[in-house]
């Protein structure tokens, strides 16, 4: 499984429909589509649940490296496949893989058309986030703002990931010879100093916020705001419906798998 | 030289193989960099990366200093000389137990000088040193980049400091947006008008000084302090002389 | 007298020792800078620059730790008696690292951060982002992300941010070290546009006077701990010139070349601090 895999969960910022729903009304999606997906395992359903999602990744762009990602996810889903295949009925093994690649689809879908920004301004919405927060952190908006700070790290700290490897190499340090112990000491010239190198620049960007008046009073301010419009309610109502409606239907009926 | 983004380090890194061409061919000594790994090409080409911190893991600077020597396979004996002759080179012999993390920053970039020069490959670049020293460090750094060269070393400086390059007249490789604009001596090319605009630096005080002086017969690629002071000592006696009852 | 008309920073005495360490990192200190004025901050490596920036905007002591004698007044309020994030809204401060400054995934949400923290209403808070954006040359450059910006837009948005606060005082340490000098040289002039439109008093810190001499009307030079020299930059630059270069500051090649010739007795005005004022006395002396 190589690395291209994770394109399927990068965000892209296009002007979709999808791209411009409620990150949370888009959650609730994602929930009601595995919920179903978990409770039953009725080939018919199963693949009717990821075919629906199709006309949304057209909608949103992003079928191309959706494929991508699914090419990619072959591997697991052979073996997947191929576990049960050996331990029960072939229809089961059929209903598993499905689910696998349901699942896949889904969360790709939600993080290649939601944005980190509105991700953390979501997460600073919810109640629940503001108060574990504020009881461990200090401060209600301190989580969302964990998580956005890591997002925009991550490009940069593979930026200096590759410098590192560029220097050490310059030093004739060979990540590619040697048994295993050796490639894995190999690492460590690698790791301490990308380690440090995080350190000092987390240490100078608090800084930097507090010369910005980080954390300021309790009432602080966003300049952006999320907010629901009528197609993110229609959604929310959707998805709640499916929902409800996926529990009633497991606790009163067997769906078999065929 | 080249303002931020005309493709420096790219070529840098060219060098010891750390980037391979995509068309063309780049020998080092002779050798194709496409059929040699970086290793074996930085034993000729030591690349020193700007910031120190890219680099220092070790325990002790000796030990930092000894890391590439182990790499390259050299004996425990000659390391230990090395290392110790490296130090005293670079005045950091008091150092040598000292853990890299615990030094100022002018100091580590001289542990990472240290680190690389300990195998003293025959070509060493410079990837912007005179980033963040103060003038007095500059200063210790153009005289031992003087001396190496005087020792036979070919010294490649990656920077964007044209006062710098002025002080040390060395052959300048102008690049911008990919390209190599113009080879030549700094004080030809630092004061060229077309080429400092083309490659978005700034000229060096002195050839902005002598290209304003109109009229006077000045040469233009004046770059070096000693040189535009020894010019206009010239000139300005001649003044005296030839006006005796007015001094 | 500090609140006294005009005067925006008054220190006495100030001292700094660093938690943990036996050295004084600022000692004695005493300066009065007055609103809107120009101040070049220089000295060698270690002379205490930087800290006593950190003294201004009050991150020493709450970001760092140590002990702080004598007094420190910033428009009229001594920076004991407040936050750093009280402090912010009267001192800016842009750092040297341009990327290490800059949080937010995109330009837009950084410049908003520090209004934001401020607990203005939104109204308010996108005329400061809209204004500071403008001000500082970011407009185009909103929606991209930290990462995708050169090292002189990053500065420029890190800009943006501070004066978001509306800051009676900017303070720039080394802020284009990791500059080209072209980008340098228009940060430089952005800043100093700044100052003379809204009356910023601006302090920069910097090792290359032939970059900064030209807006500076004052510099101070600390070395030590210690202000060895303070004054308008064409009598400091003129009187202690020798005394400049033993402490290895980087003087313009210009003033060094003017050093040399008067020395020679070949010519007897003031060390110029420009290359436009040395060509205007040189093509004077020449012609006669």
């Amino acid at each position: 499984m190589s690395l291209r895999v994770l394109n399927g969960f990068k965000f892209s910022s296009l002007k979709t429909p999808i791209h411009k729903l409620d990150p949370r009304a888009k959650f609730l999606l994602v929930i009601g589509i595995i919920v179903p997906s978990l409770l039953f395992t009725n080939i018919y359903l199963l693949g009717g649940l990821l075919l629906v999602q199709v006309p949304l990744l057209l909608i949103g762009r992003v079928t191309k490296r959706w494929i991508q990602s699914l090419r990619a996810g072959v591997f697991l889903s052979a073996l997947i496949f191929v576990v049960n295949f050996f331990t029960g009925p072939l229809v089961n093994a059929v209903a598993l893989t499905l689910r696998f690649l349901l699942l896949m689809t889904t969360f790709s879908f939600f993080f290649m058309t939601t944005s980190p920004d509105d991700l953390g301004l979501a997460i600073d919405k919810v109640g629940f986030i503001r108060w574990l927060s504020r009881r461990w952190l200090g401060y209600p908006n301190a989580l969302s703002f964990t998580f956005t700070t890591a997002v925009r790290l991550v490009p940069t700290m593979a930026v200096d990931a590759q410098t590192v490897v560029d220097a050490q190499r310059s030093r004739g340090l060979e990540l590619d010879k040697g048994n295993l112990l050796k490639r894995v000491r190999n690492y460590i010239p690698i790791l301490i100093p990308l380690l440090l190198i995080a350190i000092r620049r987390s240490l100078e960007l608090a800084e930097a916020l507090e010369a910005r008046g980080f954390p300021g009073k309790e009432g602080r301010t966003s300049l952006f705001e999320l907010r629901f419009k009528l197609v993110d309610y229609v959604l929310l109502g959707i998805s709640l419906a499916g929902i409800v409606l996926s529990f009633w239907v497991f606790f009163h009926y067997r769906i078999p798998t065929v | 030289m080249g303002e931020n983004g005309a493709g420096k380090t790219t070529l840098a890194k060219q060098l010891n193989g750390l980037l391979k061409p995509t068309l063309g061919k780049v020998t080092v000594d002779g050798y194709d960099t496409t059929k040699k790994s970086v290793a074996q090409l930085s034993r000729k080409v030591g690349i020193v990366f700007q910031n120190p911190d890219h680099l220092l893991f070790s325990e002790t600077v000796k030990e930092e200093v000894a890391f590439a020597l182990k790499n390259f396979g050299f004996e425990t004996g000659v390391i230990v000389k090395q290392v110790e002759r490296t130090l005293e080179a670079l005045d950091l012999a008091h150092y040598a137990d000292t853990s890299p993390f615990l030094l100022s920053g002018g100091e580590r970039k001289r542990v990472a000088l240290a680190a690389v020069l300990a195998w003293e490959p025959d070509y060493l670049v410079l990837d912007e040193p005179t980033i963040g020293q103060d003038y007095q460090q500059k200063e210790r750094l153009r005289n031992f980049i003087l001396q190496l060269n005087s020792q036979g070393k070919a010294v490649v400086m990656v920077t964007h400091d044209v006062e710098f390059v002025a002080e040390c007249n060395p052959k300048v490789v102008l690049m911008s947006k990919g390209k190599i604009l113009a080879q030549g001596q700094a004080d030809e090319i630092l004061s060229d008008d077309g080429l400092i605009e083309k490659a978005s630096l700034v000229k060096p005080q002195m050839a902005k000084l002598f290209s304003q002086l109109d009229g006077f017969g000045f040469p233009r690629d004046v770059v070096d302090v000693h040189r535009a002071k020894m010019l206009l000592e010239e000139k300005l006696s001649e003044v005296k002389v030839r006006v005796p009852q007015s001094s | 007298m500090a609140g006294t008309q005009g005067e925006i920073i008054a220190a006495r005495g100030l001292g700094f020792q660093y938690a943990g360490s036996a050295l004084k990192a600022l000692d004695d200190i005493n300066i009065i800078i007055g609103q809107g004025e120009f101040v070049l901050l220089t000295g060698p490596s270690g002379c205490g620059k930087t800290t006593l920036c950190r003294c201004l905007n009050g991150l020493i002591p709450n970001f760092h730790p140590g002990e702080m004698s004598g007094e420190l007044l910033v428009d009229g309020v001594s920076v004991a008696a407040e936050t750093t994030s009280e402090l912010s809204r009267k001192v800016g401060y842009v750092f040297q690292n341009p990327e290490n400054q800059l949080f937010a995934l995109t330009v837009e949400k950084d410049v908003a951060f520090g209004p934001e923290n401020l607990g203005l209403t939104r109204e308010e808070i996108r005329a400061r982002v809209d204004w500071a954006m403008d001000a500082a040359g970011t407009v185009e450059l909103k929606d991209l992300a930290p990462y995708e910006l050169s090292g002189g837009q990053q500065q420029r948005v890190a800009l943006a941010g501070v004066l978001a606060m509306k800051p009676s005082v900017i303070v720039l340490d080394e802020p284009t070290s990791f500059l080209d000098p072209r980008t340098a040289e228009e940060i430089m002039g952005a800043v100093d546009d700044l100052r003379r439109a809204r009356g910023i008093t601006v302090i920069v810190v910097e090792h290359r006077l032939d970059l900064v001499g030209r807006y500076a009307e004052r510099i101070v030079v600390m070395d030590h701990g210690r202000v060895v020299a303070d004054g308008k930059v064409e009598d400091v630059l003129d009187a202690e010139f020798d005394r400049l270069s033993g402490l290895g500051i980087g003087l313009p090649k210009v003033s060094l070349l003017w050093s040399m010739l008067r020395r020679d007795g070949l010519v007897s005005e003031r060390v110029p601090t420009h290359v436009e004022s040395a060509v205007k006395m040189l093509s004077e002396r020449l012609r006669n």
